[in-house]
């Protein structure tokens, strides 16, 4: 029954998409200024039919509708009803739908918002996002249909991961859809603006607003992916370098660097083409970091069944994209001034842009070079933390410190003054790191620089809230408030990186530790019974000898019979200063169970920063369009 | 003479494609520095210059019956059903490691035999089986 109603939505929405192209491609023709109101009156059709196949989805994972083979790979009928929901965008054909849904989405609203502007670009952008929506359908429909039905009806579905139960990660893919696919729209914006030749400033309006959207949308799903594998995964760490999340960081940078150089193509009018390079690149890479992980061909610990024929199809498809782009860009590539002034606000934008190329190009070496070396020697190599940590961490300290200065430029005429304040604040930054220093413990010279770095664009940031309480311009808010988090993120994750203690052991029931100025007490354990999992529950006493301060941490190892699974929780307490982690695992039922402990200082701090320069990035979508 | 412009233009282009080149040299470098090689249980046998000190991958299957546990670590077999390695690991293991499943330790090789693992490498789907062990698995398992 659901199966039917799906497909044929889905059918539904692939005519709309040809009929949409259709239409445009006549109205093109005609010399009308105005979109015809058919196109309209087909584009909210296909919106409503999309968001309609996807609460049909939604309605048989509530049911537990058996019939359908995605329900019953993915579903339980004892899962608790949110993670029924979840369950619906938890897996590959779901999600996919998903990701039609916001492709549809974006087109329709894009098509409504930019009233105002060109007809020819708008249709052109109309045609192209037609025809990304219909590359996704046909792959949904061919390869991975979430409305497949099954007969004979099977009684009992076979459940969903149970290590995807939970509340950050059920939220973690709406967001970072939103943020990927959602630079589908100023992909086709982009080649409708180099095939209708309507770019600069107009363009670069019609399509802020999207970039600042998936902008910020991207910013926060990655945070909260984050946040799910610092508690989750029990390793303690939040940002492995993992292949899975370089994928994910890859569109972040290019799009970081659209949204500074589309500021310049706003206000100076140049930079078209490399605005355009960038909106191109944002979708392109999001969809390789979905084909990468999705085809199994990277090897990550975040990888979920994988299946080489998808990666086929998306693989061409892929190229199709990069190849249309590219003939596209040169055909339409036309030559353009470029006024280089050294001391000017643009340069410095610029800059940042520099940055993200750099550190885009680094990530993506990094991740594509095991391929390569696989395919071309059959020696298998993986790429670890360190390589990242080394090419990319020193490069931060001058990214800060231009973050901190270049938004100052080209404001304040008085360039001594500007220079006073940055010597200044430099003295203090050293000042404060050497108590640090001193008081706290030594670390290396880059983690110096890096510290005074991050300390001076705090100070700065705070000097320009200063500034914004007297003269309250709010264009300006939005950009300290990401910068400042930025600066905090960086300043927390080092303090964490250096201040941390970590230590594994193995201990037997009744057995105590002594760490550093902790002493852990194991005390028994008990086995607690819940609905869809049996838990294995330790109580551990922690006495920190400095404050004489005894707290009880249980952490546990939770078995799941659907499907058979087993996770460890960890035992995390959270205080304004400092996270006590501690987890529990037991291998082949032996007395010892295995412990690790952790004291992470600001943990919390270091979420509170990352969500402040998401923060930043809503806090400019709200902008009205003349303070921006 | 050329105009003031235009040679600024060029010095900038240069500068630039020179910049690049050193990004792209200092990349390769340091990547060259921090691979991790992957090898299997035979290939550490059977292999001549492996280098002793430098970190690496082992990966196979951990063979049935061949965990131990004690105050200070764990110690498994490794295996890809041709030859065997032990490892011996102080740490605490993903969820998704036991006995006859695929396993990738990374560390350091003490002597051919044994192996000093500091990260046991998890997956999150019980299905999951990375590309090298099954590479492996195929070819040793008829």
């Amino acid at each position: 029954m659901l199966s039917n109603i799906g497909i044929s939505l889905v059918v539904l929405i692939l005519i709309l998409s040809f009929s949409i192209i259709y239409t445009s491609c006549l109205d093109l023709k005609t010399p009308s200024r105005t979109i015809k109101k058919s196109i309209y009156k087909l584009s909210l059709f296909q919106t409503t039919f999309t968001i309609l196949s996807f609460f049909t989805l939604i309605i048989g994972f509530i049911s537990s509708d058996f019939s359908l083979i995605n329900v019953y790979e993915n579903s339980h009928t004892t899962k608790p009803f949110f993670y029924k929901i979840a369950g619906t965008w938890g897996n590959h054909e779901g999600s996919l739908l998903l990701w039609v849904n916001i492709l549809v989405i974006f087109s329709y609203l894009f098509l409504i918002f930019n009233y105002a502007h060109n007809k020819k670009f708008r249709l052109y952008t109309l045609i192209f996002q037609n025809i990304l929506i219909l590359g996704f359908l046909f792959f949904l429909l061919l390869n991975s249909n979430p409305f497949n039905s099954i007969y004979p009806i099977p009684l009992e579905g076979l459940g969903l991961n149970p290590i995807l139960q939970d509340p950050a990660l059920a939220i973690h893919p709406p967001l970072l859809y939103v943020g990927f696919v959602g630079c589908s729209i100023y992909f086709s914006a982009a080649m409708a603006s180099l095939l209708s030749g309507y770019g600069g400033k107009l363009f670069a309006q019609s399509i802020k607003t999207w970039v600042k959207i998936s902008w910020c949308f991207q910013t926060l799903g990655i945070i909260v992916g984050s946040i799910w594998a610092y508690y989750e995964l029990g390793w303690g760490g939040f940002w492995f370098w993992d292949p899975v999340e370089n994928a994910s960081l890859l569109p972040w940078f290019a799009i970081t660097a659209l949204m500074h150089s589309l500021i310049v193509l706003e206000k100076r009018e140049t930079l078209y083409h490399w605005v355009i390079i960038l909106c191109l690149s944002t979708f392109i890479l999001s969809v390789t970091g979905t084909f990468l992980v999705r085809s199994g061909i990277l090897n990550s610990v975040h990888t979920f069944a994988s299946d080489p024929s998808r990666g086929i199809y998306i693989l061409l498809f892929l190229s199709l994209m990069i190849f249309s782009a590219l003939i596209i860009f040169f055909l339409k590539h036309k030559k353009e001034t470029y006024n280089l002034n050294l001391k000017s606000r643009e340069t410095f934008i610029l800059t940042n842009n520099w940055f993200m190329t750099f550190f885009l190009v680094t990530v993506l070496i990094g991740m594509l070079y095991p391929i390569f070396l696989d395919v071309l020697t059959n020696v298998k190599i993986s790429v670890g933390p360190p390589f990242f940590n080394i090419v990319i961490i020193p490069l931060v300290v001058p990214l800060m410190f231009l973050m901190a200065i270049g938004p100052k430029f080209g404001w304040i005429k008085s360039k001594n003054k500007v220079l006073y304040k940055i010597l200044f604040l430099s003295l203090w930054a050293v000042i404060i790191n050497l108590v640090i220093f001193y008081f706290f413990g030594k670390y290396s010279l880059l983690s110096n620089l890096i510290f005074i770095a991050a300390i001076f664009l705090i100070l700065f940031s705070f000097l320009d809230i200063k500034n914004f309480i007297n003269n309250k311009n709010k264009a300006e808010l939005p950009r300290i408030i990401s910068h400042l988090g930025f600066g905090l993120l960086v300043f927390f994750i080092g303090i964490n990186h250096q201040f941390s203690i970590e230590e594994d052991f193995n201990l037997r029931v009744g057995e105590t530790k002594k760490i550093n100025n902790y002493k852990i007490n194991f005390e028994n354990i008990k086995i607690k019974e819940s609905k869809n999992y049996k838990a294995v529950i330790g109580n551990f006493k922690l006495t920190n000898f400095k404050n004489n301060l005894i707290q009880q941490l249980d952490p546990e190892i939770r078995i799941y019979s659907n499907p058979e699974t087993l996770t460890y929780e960890a035992a995390i307490k959270t205080k304004i200063t400092s996270d006590l982690y501690l987890t529990m695992s037991n291998v082949s039922r032996s007395d010892y169970y295995n412990i690790k402990f952790q004291n992470k200082p600001f943990m919390v701090w270091i979420w509170i920063s990352a969500l402040m320069i998401a923060l930043g990035g809503f806090m400019r979508l709200t902008l009205k369009k003349n303070e921006d | 003479m050329l105009a003031k412009k235009v040679k600024n233009r060029i010095l900038f282009l240069i500068s630039i494609f020179l910049l690049s080149v050193i990004a792209v040299f200092f990349i390769i470098k340091s990547l060259n520095k921090n691979v991790l090689y992957f090898s299997s249980p035979t290939e550490i046998k059977q292999g001549e210059d492996i280098l002793f000190g430098k970190a690496m991958r082992v990966g196979g299957m951990v063979k049935k019956g061949s965990i131990s546990v004690s105050s200070k670590d764990i110690q498994f077999i490794v295996t890809d059903f041709e030859n065997e390695i032990l490892i011996s690991y102080s740490g605490s293991v993903p969820s998704l490691f036991a006995e006859e499943k695929g396993v990738v330790a990374e560390g350091k090789l003490k002597d051919k035999n044994f192996f000093i693992a500091d990260r046991i490498l998890a997956k999150h789907d019980e299905n999951y089986m990375p590309p090298e062990i099954k590479e492996i698995l195929e070819k040793n398992v008829k």
